[in-house]
């Protein structure tokens, strides 16, 4: 049966080929966990670091994570969807020259949704530390992450909006409704999943990003106690205590860790929220 | 043109549509009497479904559309009245099935809400009597918070009937309603346009000459000239289907051609 050899071996190569791939992610979570799970504990999560790391805790680097993530968030999440909704329900298709304007800023999106973050943390630096400014600040780290954030977001809440039907809104149309209650009640839930997956990536890009922050939200590794203080995320602390700090290590995995497990969570939770939003639950 | 003593509930003068530069139909004038079903047939391509769509201006929709000409509704030009109000009084169902993607109740409840009825009782009285007009409230009573997905494409068609029929309009528009179904559920569809013929005025686009023949009481040919669609003849269903007066009608509708 050479056949039946033949496609055995293809599955088998397909199935080789799709655990190479997994492999190495597999290798390095448990990497992670194994030499980070030791030192998970309720004290870990809420005291402060000491000995420059080496010891202590993470809680104020876990407070100003979650306040660049809030900040980044509140701004990106309206200003994305907004200008995605604009771009997909409001741009003319009429005339030519709109067309161009459209195909024009899709591609200035794409082009800025590749860009390396340090070139965001530069930005970010000059713009929101220096002319704003915001100085080294939780407020400067979010609203750079919210940069890097809006290109990825808007392309994909856009590219949502526009695979939704074109029956919908025609007999929405039919039937009298308003073009912002068609947006509300059907576009938006239907555009939903796209809209999740952009939340994902921008928000998994943007938290992981160590140079983008470093420039612009700073080192300190104090409690901070407004937004304008200058705070340490994870990931700049998994940095310093890596490279900079000798003995950091051990803390480096359990900080890493913790960055993991928050990562998978906030996953869940956009991934709940949409399906929810998509009336699908 | 049929001499009534009763006045049109709708009429068009001189309707002509263009798309960009490439000309749709041209000087359509029909009058549409009240409670009754108007077909409109003719081969694919000879504008009925873009005439359809001038009727409660969801030619909007299109860009690059150029209309001339006059449509009235009871006497009054429909683009003068509001949009909103036009389209409550005139409503349409489509060839494919397009129920909203949320619960049956809430694809009922969400146009009555933007029309401005928001009373809890008064919207139940509405949903259970369209869903009665329509045959449909036996079988998804005890399931209203269903999605309207899951069900079976003529009960789609049927809840997206009763999603017009709520708004109580005075005219539905239908364009092919059952070239999406099969022979079964079309024929509950077509019982129900003869039922709702009492209440409301139909006009229905058709391929299906002997639907047409078997439920309007009006008929309007379609028909391709120079490339331009034109309405060449109308009369009573008796009329155009004994004694066409026209030559490419009695080719259509003994199917000699088209």
């Amino acid at each position: 049966m050479n056949n039946e050899q033949r496609d055995r071996s293809i599955a088998v190569s397909i199935w080789l080929m799709a655990i190479l791939v997994i492999a190495p992610l597999f290798w390095l979570l448990s990497d992670v966990v194994q030499h980070g799970i030791g030192q998970i504990n309720w004290q870990f999560l809420t005291t402060a670091p000491r000995n420059a790391g080496r010891d202590g805790g993470l809680a104020p680097i876990l407070v100003s994570t979650a306040l660049i993530v809030l900040v980044c968030l509140g701004v990106s999440l309206p200003l994305g969807i907004g200008t995605a909704i604009l771009l997909a329900e409001f741009s003319p298709q009429s005339n030519s020259w709109e067309n161009l304007w459209g195909r024009l800023v899709r591609l200035s999106l794409d082009v800025l949704a590749g860009v390396p973050s340090i070139a965001f943390g530069l930005f970010g630096n000059a713009f929101f530390s220096k002319t704003l400014g915001l100085g080294f600040s939780i407020l400067s780290g979010g609203l750079t992450l919210a940069c890097m954030v809006l290109p990825i977001l808007i392309r994909s809440t856009q590219e949502g909006l526009r695979s939704v039907p074109e029956d919908y809104r025609r007999s929405a149309a039919a039937l009298g409704l308003s073009r912002p209650s068609v947006l509300w009640t059907l576009l938006l839930p239907a555009a939903s999943p796209a809209i999740v997956v952009g939340i994902l990536l921008g928000l998994g890009r943007a938290i992981a990003e160590t140079a983008a922050l470093i420039f612009t939200s700073g080192y300190v590794d104090r409690m901070p106690t407004s937004l304008l203080d200058s705070g340490r995320s994870l990931s700049v602390h998994i940095y310093d205590l890596a490279m900079n700090i000798s003995g950091g290590e051990p803390k480096a995995y359990a900080t890493a860790l913790v960055l993991v497990i928050s990562l998978v969570t906030i996953n869940g939770v956009v991934s709940w929220l949409g399906a929810w939003f998509r009336h699908d639950f | 043109m049929p001499t009534n003593s009763i006045s049109p509930i709708l009429q068009t003068q001189n309707l002509s549509l263009c798309y960009g530069k490439k000309p749709a139909f041209e000087n359509i004038n029909l009058a549409i009497l009240p409670n009754s079903i108007t077909a409109l047939i003719g081969p694919s391509g000879c504008g009925k479904t873009s005439f359809l769509n001038c009727l409660n201006r969801l030619i909007e929709l299109t860009p690059k559309y150029q209309l001339s000409g006059e449509v009235l509704l009871d006497g009054e030009d429909i683009h003068r009245i509001n949009v909103v109000n036009l389209r409550r009084r005139v409503g349409m169902l489509f060839q494919k099935p397009n129920p909203f993607p949320l619960s049956i109740i809430k694809n009922l409840e969400f146009p009555l809400r933007e029309h401005g009825i928001k009373q809890r009782q008064q919207i139940d009285e509405i949903i259970e009597s369209s869903l009665q007009q329509v045959g449909l409230w036996q079988e998804v009573k005890d399931r209203l918070q269903s999605s309207a997905l899951s069900l079976s494409g003529g009960q789609q068609q049927r809840l997206c009937l009763a999603r017009a029929i709520a708004l109580q309009p005075e005219i539905l528009l239908m364009d092919e309603p059952c070239s999406a179904l099969d022979p079964i559920s079309s024929e509950v569809i077509e019982d129900l346009m003869l039922h709702l013929r009492n209440q409301y005025t139909l006009i229905v686009v058709t391929h299906n000459l002997s639907q047409a023949r078997r439920i309007a009481d009006q008929v309007a040919v379609f028909w391709v000239k120079d490339q331009i669609g034109r309405l060449i003849e109308s009369g009573t269903t008796v009329q155009i289907f004994e004694s066409p007066q026209h030559s490419l009608t009695n080719a259509y509708i003994s199917g000699r051609k088209g």
